[in-house]
């Protein structure tokens, strides 16, 4: 009896101070590796500096659907956490319930509109209001390249389809698998958004996976981007089924095969094995039969409606840390990927992200900078979901690219 | 006066007191349970997305979920799966359980061997078969290292014949348990019997064809209605195995119905596909409670 009084007393002095604390954040998140759990602790840092108390709400589960359905529960129970780590269409998706909150004042107040290229503003302001703060970009159409088997078959790194093609015979001879490649659902989707822009060009992305125009989803062109994707298909070892997409960088890493079309996380695994780029691999974008082209992925923390009003400065403070300029260029030396914000330097990040960083500034202005469809930020998760079924179903079986342009059609037809 | 009222007070609390204590539970399960249950049913009439909202759509959501290729992919391989799970489970259980029943040497020990695996969650059962079944590193890799170079076993692989390895690992896992449903019920049966049967001249084969297996009919009940539910509530085990490849290969309604409600933001269609897992169930448990209670008369 004496015991449980003594707890409660403990906890009735402790529960205040949860609660009204001058300032805390809470920020679900799923970046649970090495790297990214180093990147979130350079924020971590900002914020603890700033006076905020963190607590760190971490949901493993690499795409995010764990932390999503977690992220749906405390919603339904009325309890939403200070931030979310979010993708896309996803952060549009919550505004439109109207949970979230917007951290304006910092904003304007640091000018973001001026540091933040219109790609990455697209999945951060909604309705002109500032929902969410990005932390940093990934591109997607990236291959991976490893030197020792280029070395092997003497062969320079592909810049078109026809040369990528003409090297998949050449590494088998040499006893190296061609592609490195994880047979899951969602890699399969990113390496075929990756194929529409490398072979259909900027402007057929937008009308496919953004538009989702019909007559391009079924058209000649989807037709090649299949067809295309066939070859790959031929590209790829017997075992590929089911695997990781790290093992599959990790076949890259030890020279086992040749290539990995991948999104620049995968560098990561590359550094944390200790190879250097250029030294070791090489990372190249995928080939362009158009004007060139680039596929964005923005992670980003999105703000909820908090109950407490003390709440929404202890937000505005983690904003203001998010896109403080060095905490920007820290936090992407650990992830692997390049700043949000294009007006930092990024000398001191390595030159796969420098040349990156250039690509993306240049697409952006150019128009050609498309936004990421199996990172639902093209598209709805409904959408994503239904295309996905059929690229995978393409995947592995021999369906025909006819077939899977019509079926493709159908599928998001349906999900719209 | 005061010592009648008081005892008549005490009775009174004793017949109460079992509806006092089970009222909360019975309060929680009603509301968590089929509250819950009516909830989601209704949810599948609605236009619900990310979350649950109440805007009315009528059998949309059913037309639409009939219509997507994923949905009868899910349907098809449950048949599959059922039908060979429930079989072989009750097959391989039924023939452990008669041949443990020959009073053999050390039955305690072997009986424990086979009930094992039910006592391992279906995540754990997933991953080792995964790890066994790859090619690459398991089975296959093993006996081609030992020198049978010609060996293959790729069925994970193969999305023919992925469906079969879920089989495979589910039966693995259940049917020891099974084994230990039919041993009871043989343990049950009267003595006298058999041995009137024995007298009588009855052959081994005659005797369990003609008057054990028909006395085994409660156990062949609860071991169906135990694995059929099984068969369609089995997630986590197509989750850990196979992710529902390769492709769209091991797909079943458990994990169409995840996939749609939590990743793919098509609560509506999730709602509906959960709605029609247990209208199925359903349809098996309904006959059975009824079977059983009548019985009971």
């Amino acid at each position: 009896m004496k015991k449980i009084a003594k707890l409660m007393a403990t906890a009735m002095v402790l529960s205040p101070t949860a609660s009204f604390a001058d300032g805390s954040v809470e920020v679900m998140h799923f970046w649970t590796s090495g790297g990214e759990a180093a990147a979130l602790g350079v924020i971590r840092d900002k914020v603890v500096e700033a006076g905020v108390a963190w607590e760190d709400a971490p949901v493993a589960g690499g795409g995010g659907d764990q932390a999503k359905t977690a992220l749906q529960a405390r919603i339904a129970a009325g309890d939403p956490p200070a931030a979310m780590l979010m993708l896309g269409q996803n952060i549009i998706d919550w505004a439109n319930e109207g949970i979230l909150g917007d951290v304006n004042d910092v904003a304007a107040a640091e000018g973001w509109d001026d540091v933040l290229p219109q790609a990455v503003q697209d999945f951060n302001k909604v309705n002109g209001n500032y929902v969410a703060a990005p932390t940093n970009v990934h591109r997607t159409d990236m291959i991976w390249a490893s030197k020792s088997a280029f070395e092997a078959i003497g062969a320079a790194y592909p810049t078109t389809w026809e040369e990528f093609n003409a090297l998949a015979p050449r590494f088998v001879e040499a006893g190296i698998i061609p592609i490195a490649h994880g047979g899951q659902a969602w890699q399969e989707a990113y390496m075929f958004e990756a194929l529409v822009l490398g072979v259909g060009g900027a402007e057929f992305y937008r009308k496919a996976l953004v538009e989702l125009d019909p007559e391009a989803l079924g058209s000649e062109t989807m037709r090649a981007v299949f067809a295309q994707m066939a070859e790959i298909r031929g590209m790829v070892d017997e075992n590929f089924s089911g695997r990781d997409w790290n093992i599959a960088t990790s076949m890259v890493i030890n020279g086992e095969a040749a290539m990995q079309i991948m999104g620049d996380w995968a560098k990561g695994e590359f550094t944390n094995a200790g190879k250097a780029p250029g030294a070791d691999f090489a990372c190249i974008p995928v080939p362009k039969n158009g004007d060139g082209g680039f596929v964005y992925l923005v992670n980003s923390l999105s703000f909820f409606t908090q109950p407490r009003p003390e709440a929404a400065s202890a937000q505005a403070t983690l904003a203001s840390a998010i896109m403080d300029p060095d905490v920007q260029v820290a936090f992407n030396q650990a992830k692997g990927a390049i700043p949000a914000r294009t007006d930092v330097d990024m000398s001191s990040l390595d030159a796969c992200a420098r040349a990156t960083a250039a690509e993306f500034s240049a697409t952006d202005v150019a128009g050609t900078a498309v936004p990421t469809f199996a990172g639902t930020h093209a598209a709805q998760a409904s959408v994503v979901g239904a295309a996905t079924d059929v690229i995978t179903e393409f995947f592995n079986t021999d369906m025909t690219p006819q077939e899977a342009a019509e079926q493709l059609v159908e599928a998001i037809q349906l999900a719209l | 006066m005061a010592q009648t009222a008081d005892a008549d007070f005490k009775t009174r609390l004793q017949s109460l007191l079992p509806k006092l204590v089970l009222s909360p539970s019975l309060a929680m399960v009603l509301v968590f349970v089929y509250g819950f249950i009516i909830f989601s049913v209704y949810l599948s009439f609605t236009d619900s997305r990310l979350l649950p909202s109440y805007g009315w759509v009528g059998w949309e959501n059913y037309s639409k979920l009939w219509r997507l290729s994923h949905w009868e992919i899910s349907l098809t391989n449950m048949g599959i799966f059922a039908a060979l799970y429930i079989t072989i489970c009750t097959v391989l259980g039924l023939s452990l359980a008669i041949f443990l029943d020959q009073k053999v040497r050390a039955e305690g020990v072997i009986r424990t061997i086979y009930l094992y695996p039910m006592a391992l969650s279906f995540i754990v059962t997933g991953t080792a078969w995964k790890w066994f079944l790859d090619p690459g590193i398991g089975l296959e890799n093993v006996l081609q290292t030992w020198g049978w170079t010609t060996f293959e076993f790729d069925w994970i692989k193969n999305r023919d014949f992925a469906i079969y390895t879920v089989v495979l690992a589910a039966v693995w896992q259940t049917s020891g348990f099974v084994m230990a449903m039919f041993l009871a019920g043989l343990r049950g049966i009267d003595n006298e019997i058999l041995k009137a049967a024995q007298m009588d001249g009855a052959s081994n084969w005659n005797l369990y064809r003609r008057i054990i297996i028909p006395q085994l009919r409660p156990a062949f009940l609860s071991a169906f209605v135990i694995l059929s539910h099984l068969a369609i509530k089995t997630f986590d085990l197509v989750i850990a195995l196979t992710g529902g490849g390769p492709g769209r290969a091991t797909e079943l309604p458990a994990t169409f119905m995840y996939s749609y409600t939590f990743s793919r933001n098509q609560m509506g269609i999730g709602a509906a596909s959960a709605t029609i897992m247990l209208m199925t169930i359903a349809a098996i448990m309904i006959p059975y409670l009824y079977a059983e209670l009548r019985e009971k008369k």
